[in-house]
């Protein structure tokens, strides 16, 4: 065989190396066992779990971190374009976006809980606003550094503003939008899986973590982590995919 | 080249009529903080003419090409086009960064389209125009081609092609080969020769290369340092289309010295 053909494979060595040391870790007996369950039973636990609770928490957990992504987007991204189309205007809210954006969202949970109670829209909406402020400060990131010669080009087209902005602005600031979308989409997830282990769930993939430890079903929780650590992976996959797909012109 | 097509001739002029200027500049002034580009500068571009501008670095060749183009604001001063503004007339610009200057989302088809969707122009008649100039042209471009796809001088032929679509009054182009390598460079003038003498379409031309210069121009713009003045408004009389025997010609020869010494003279004048 020669050496070109295993490349692909390369990337499952990784994965290989982590089941072997966790596998001897288990059997010799190096962490408790308690603690650390063979991956066969954290295997075992997520297979059946899937078709069962944890597949239903998994879909929850997918439920609000897409309606939060979906909600900031349709808010950050217009915003994001009307900051970045007026410097004065960006320059006003700068301060304000940077301020928000630094806050940890996890802060704004009382807050949002006085204000929405403790069912799913206070989650989707700590997540939306976390979110809002990323995708927000990339996309208005992004058209402000619409490259000046393209502008003047569609300028000296006899394009109006209005133009510029959708015909050029608008597509120049695609590529930062889906750094914004895709950091956006991770953020919710991080701020959905924190709500829905301590803000009274009964659902979704941080209950599930937060039960199972409780309950000291170890094979359990370690089946939902890595869920949700699938389920982070796949989203970012997700963007990466519909980028290459709408912004071909990227990076080239 | 397509040479059953008939030739789909550009706006031209009549070659019995006497030459009237086609842009008049009087009284043009432009400062940038405290350094004087232009004071009180006047020239006439005559009509149907390829002028190439040549001066010194940073003597303001760019500006004043924009501020024809209306790309930057005059201080003082008027720019006429036989009389008209500049919103009165249909130009076309040719920048010298064309990766900068195509939309990357569009294919090359469309990017030479979309001066005609500015002017409001039907799709199917854009289609029609932007099909006809390419046969016209003669050239052998797949358009279906994003502009990162194709080389430098592809893309800068579509460059030029966008600019020639709407069937311009007057043509500006700003240092267009400077980004290409010398082989496409050389290709690359004699299209754009080959598309003077196809449309007879006014064209103002900085290049910083004197022998491109003078083998494109029908007049050479020797400029001063700034405030820039004319210093020579050198006529090349070498008969169309022109080759490499041109470069070698003497009357070619005796120009390309004389727009020499005029520069050197300028630029030793510190
Ligand atoms: N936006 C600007 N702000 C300040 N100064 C400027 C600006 N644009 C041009 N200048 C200055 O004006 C002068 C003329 O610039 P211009 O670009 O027209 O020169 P040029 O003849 O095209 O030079 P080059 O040969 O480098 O292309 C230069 O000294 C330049 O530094
Ligand atoms: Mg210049």
């Amino acid at each position: 065989m020669n050496k070109k053909s295993l490349e692909p494979f390369l990337p499952i060595v990784g994965v290989i190396g982590l089941l072997a040391v966790w596998q001897v870790a288990s059997s010799a007996k190096w962490v408790d066992p308690v603690l650390l369950p063979s991956p066969y039973e954290a295997g075992k636990a997520f297979w059946i779990g899937m078709h069962g609770e944890l597949g239903f928490d998994f879909v929850k957990t997918i439920y609000r971190t897409a309606m939060s992504t979906v909600i900031a987007g349709i808010i950050g991204i217009p915003l994001g374009i009307v900051l970045g189309s007026s410097e004065k205007l960006y320059r006003s809210l700068e301060f304000v976006i940077d301020f928000f954006r630094s806050t940890p969202a996890s802060a704004m949970f009382p807050l949002f809980l006085v204000m929405f109670g403790v069912g799913d829209e206070t989650k989707i909406s700590v997540a939306a606003f976390g979110a809002i402020l990323v995708i927000l400060f990339n996309v208005a990131y992004g058209v402000m550094n619409a490259r000046k010669t393209r502008l003047l080009a569609a300028k000296v087209m006899g394009a109006s503003r209005m133009r510029v902005l959708f015909d050029v602005m608008l597509f120049e600031s695609l590529p930062q939008t889906f750094v914004g979308l895709r950091n956006g989409v991770s953020l919710a997830l991080v701020i959905i899986v924190v709500a829905e282990m301590f803000i009274g769930s009964q659902d979704g993939l941080g209950h599930s973590v937060f039960e199972a430890q409780q309950l000291f079903e170890m094979p359990r929780m370690y089946a939902a982590i890595f869920a949700a650590g699938a389920l982070g992976y796949g989203l970012n996959l997700l963007f990466l995919l519909i980028e290459r797909r709408f912004v071909h012109w990227s990076g080239k | 080249m397509n040479s059953a097509q008939p030739a789909v001739r550009l706006p031209s002029t009549d070659a019995a009529a006497p030459k009237r200027p086609h842009v008049t500049i009087r009284g043009l002034s432009k400062t940038f903080g405290k350094t004087v580009i232009y004071d009180n500068f006047d020239l006439d571009i005559p009509r149907g003419e390829l002028i190439s501008v040549f001066g010194p670095n940073g003597c303001g060749k760019s500006t004043l090409i924009n501020m024809i183009a209306g790309l930057i604001p005059v201080d003082a001063g008027k720019i006429l086009f036989d009389g008209m503004t500049l919103s009165e007339i249909k130009f076309g610009y040719v920048f010298q960064n064309y990766r900068e200057a195509l939309f990357p989302w569009m294919r090359a088809f469309d990017n030479i389209a979309y001066p005609l969707k500015m002017m409001k122009v039907p799709p199917a008649e854009r289609k029609a125009r932007t099909e006809r100039l390419v046969a016209h042209l003669g050239i052998k471009l797949d358009l279906n081609m994003y502009p990162y796809q194709m080389s430098g001088g592809q893309q800068q032929l579509v460059s030029i092609m966008r600019a020639l679509v709407v069937e311009p009054e007057i043509l500006f182009l700003d240092e267009p080969f400077s980004a290409l390598d010398y082989e496409m460079t050389l290709f690359m003038r004699e299209q754009l020769q080959k598309l003077f003498i196809e449309s007879g379409t006014t064209m103002v031309l900085v290049s910083h290369d004197l022998e491109e210069a003078v083998y494109l121009a029908d007049h050479v713009l020797l400029l001063s340092r700034h405030p820039a003045r004319v210093a020579d408004f050198t006529e090349v009389t070498a008969a169309r289309p022109r080759t490499d025997a041109t470069l070698s010609d003497i009357d070619f020869v005796r120009t390309k010295a004389h727009c020499l010494e005029v520069f050197q003279r300028e630029v030793r004048r510190a």
